[in-house]
């Protein structure tokens, strides 16, 4: 059964229709990415998944006790509001030493568990936050353009963490990205999106759909054929190819 | 222990420490979620609970609950629709302050001591007042042990707190009830003008010495609860007003506070 099914979903934002009759599914272990231009309803979509939203038509069906691990766009932590990378790691169920850091680890975050949130670069506060959502031992792991503020190399490395854990634990991963080529060949299935999903399915295919065309022009599609050779995950590849994978690169910044 | 209460010293600072131990953990949520308005315009609005209760004849702790309840829900719920809300509070808090005194003004027959709610008479709390205090800053406590993860959570990030299945609308409430139990407990220590600061100072004072949520609550309390002893013993040595004096000293252990902190960061980078 599909963890997360939308049917006919329609969304309302002051007065605006920003979703209308979106339908699709999320298959258990799936890689799915949204594209979409600004104001496509791309983070509308997501906070209707996890339940953020009410759709005012169609509906949003969960898997009973669904497990979802979310990664924000941007957390803005008061400055008034102390709180160490370990505390955080135990909101909003408390885990144990032993688990907070195996997460640290496994989402490339380093010993960071002293520091104060406030305190840490934009790559490191990402990978904590991917941390805290890997602790919910997740079936579905969101992702709402997770990359934001962190430069090329940073946002490679991340999504590369991302394939690495998606391997590990063998959940689903949604992801929103406007790096349209990074995030694309890392993808099972991306779903293009303008207020309705214009199209969906293989990256090559979507990549090739006029509707996306239409909405990204081709120079994506230079982009796209580009980073193909320059990405460092693993993946099928066609019978001509025979270009080697770099070196896996970390971010370490600080 | 009975005849230690029938000093009215003892029962005012057991009072005052009830009021602080309940405000300062409330007053740190109020910090974090920026919602020191939020709490004026509730203490504001107690004034006409005061009115109400009066009038009627029913008890001061009941009618500043349930005016203190409104006001907190109808201000979280236009905060919901979107309106400015630094201007919607103002209008809210000052508005209700006014209409309440008006309001005191009508009784008739009822020689009403006006001071004693705007600063609060805290020397004048009884043995029921004190089991009021008590019962309600145990409730508050309570309230946000049981719900402290949930509460945290949706201060942090209400998408966070959705995607953990908490609804960050239910911890708004249970802050809102616990605000409105706070005020009209603490009408009696420090009166309506005053409850606001014994909620944000403390907690304010308390911020450069924690490294976690649990320990600013917990040092708030201790600053609060100091504040409360030592405001009592202040104004009774100098035949000063209590519930300001409470508030003067707090005030003055938070700029103590901001002080160490400037210079110990000063030091640290020199």
């Amino acid at each position: 059964m599909s963890l997360v099914a939308l049917k006919g979903l329609s969304v309302q934002y002051g007065g605006n229709t920003v979703l209308s009759n979106v339908n699709f599914c999320i298959e258990p272990g799936e890689i799915v990415t949204v594209v979409g231009p600004n104001g496509s309803g791309k983070s509308t979509l997501l906070r209707s998944i996890i339940g953020a939203l009410k759709p005012s038509r169609g509906d949003v069906t969960r898997a009973p006790g669904l497990r979802i691990g979310y990664v924000p766009q941007k957390l803005h932590i008061d400055a008034t509001l102390p709180l160490t990378v370990r505390r955080f790691l135990s909101l909003p169920n408390r885990v144990s030493d032993a688990r907070a850091d195996a997460a640290l680890h496994q989402a490339g975050a380093g010993p960071l568990a002293k520091r104060q949130m406030s305190g840490l670069s934009g790559g490191q506060f990402q990978r904590v936050l991917l941390a805290r959502a890997l602790l919910s031992d997740p079936q579905l792991l969101i992702l709402d353009e997770a990359t934001q503020g962190l430069d090329q190399p940073g946002s490679a490395a991340f999504y590369q963490q991302i394939a690495e854990v998606r391997a590990e634990l063998g959940c689903a991963v949604l992801m929103v990205s406007h790096e349209l080529h990074v995030v694309m060949a890392a993808s099972d299935r991306v779903i293009c999106l303008n207020g309705h999903i214009c199209c969906e399915g293989e990256p090559e295919h979507v990549a090739s759909a006029p509707e996306y065309r239409a909405l990204f022009g081709t120079g994506t599609q230079g982009a796209l054929a580009l980073y193909r050779h320059e990405h460092n995950h693993t993946h099928d590849h066609g019978p001509d190819c025979d270009h080697d994978h770099g070196p896996a690169q970390k971010d370490r910044a600080s | 222990m009975m005849s230690l209460l029938d000093s009215f010293l003892i029962r005012a600072a057991l009072a005052g420490i009830g009021v602080a131990l309940a405000a300062a953990p409330l007053g740190c949520f109020v910090v974090w979620r920026r919602m020191a308005y939020f709490g004026d315009a509730t203490a504001h609005a107690s004034i006409l609970g005061v009115a109400l209760a009066l009038s009627f004849d029913t008890s001061i702790f009941a009618g500043v609950l349930v005016t203190s309840l409104v006001m907190a829900t109808t201000v979280s719920t236009l905060s919901n629709r979107g309106y400015a809300m630094d201007t919607l509070l103002g209008v809210l808090a000052h508005s209700s302050l006014a209409f309440g005194l008006v309001a005191v003004s009508f009784l008739q027959g009822v020689r009403v001591d006006l001071m004693a709610y705007l600063f609060g008479d805290i020397l004048a709390v009884g043995r029921v007042d004190l089991a009021v205090i008590w019962g309600g800053a145990a409730l508050v406590l309570l309230l946000l042990w049981a719900r402290w993860s949930a509460l945290l959570t949706a201060t942090l990030n209400p998408d966070l707190a959705y995607a953990a299945g908490i609804d960050p609308k239910r911890e708004q409430m249970v802050l809102t009830i616990a605000l409105a139990l706070v005020v009209a407990v603490a009408i009696k220590v420090v009166g309506v003008l005053l409850i606001a600061a014994l909620l944000l100072i403390p907690a304010a004072t308390a911020r450069p010495f924690a490294s976690t949520p649990e320990r600013m609550a917990l040092i708030a309390a201790c600053i609060g609860g100091l504040s409360a002893l030592g405001g009592l013993q202040l104004a009774f040595t100098f035949d000063t007003p209590t519930g300001p004096t409470i508030v003067c000293l707090a005030a003055v252990l938070f700029a103590a506070s901001s002080l160490g902190d400037v210079l110990r960061r000063t030091a640290s980078r020199g």
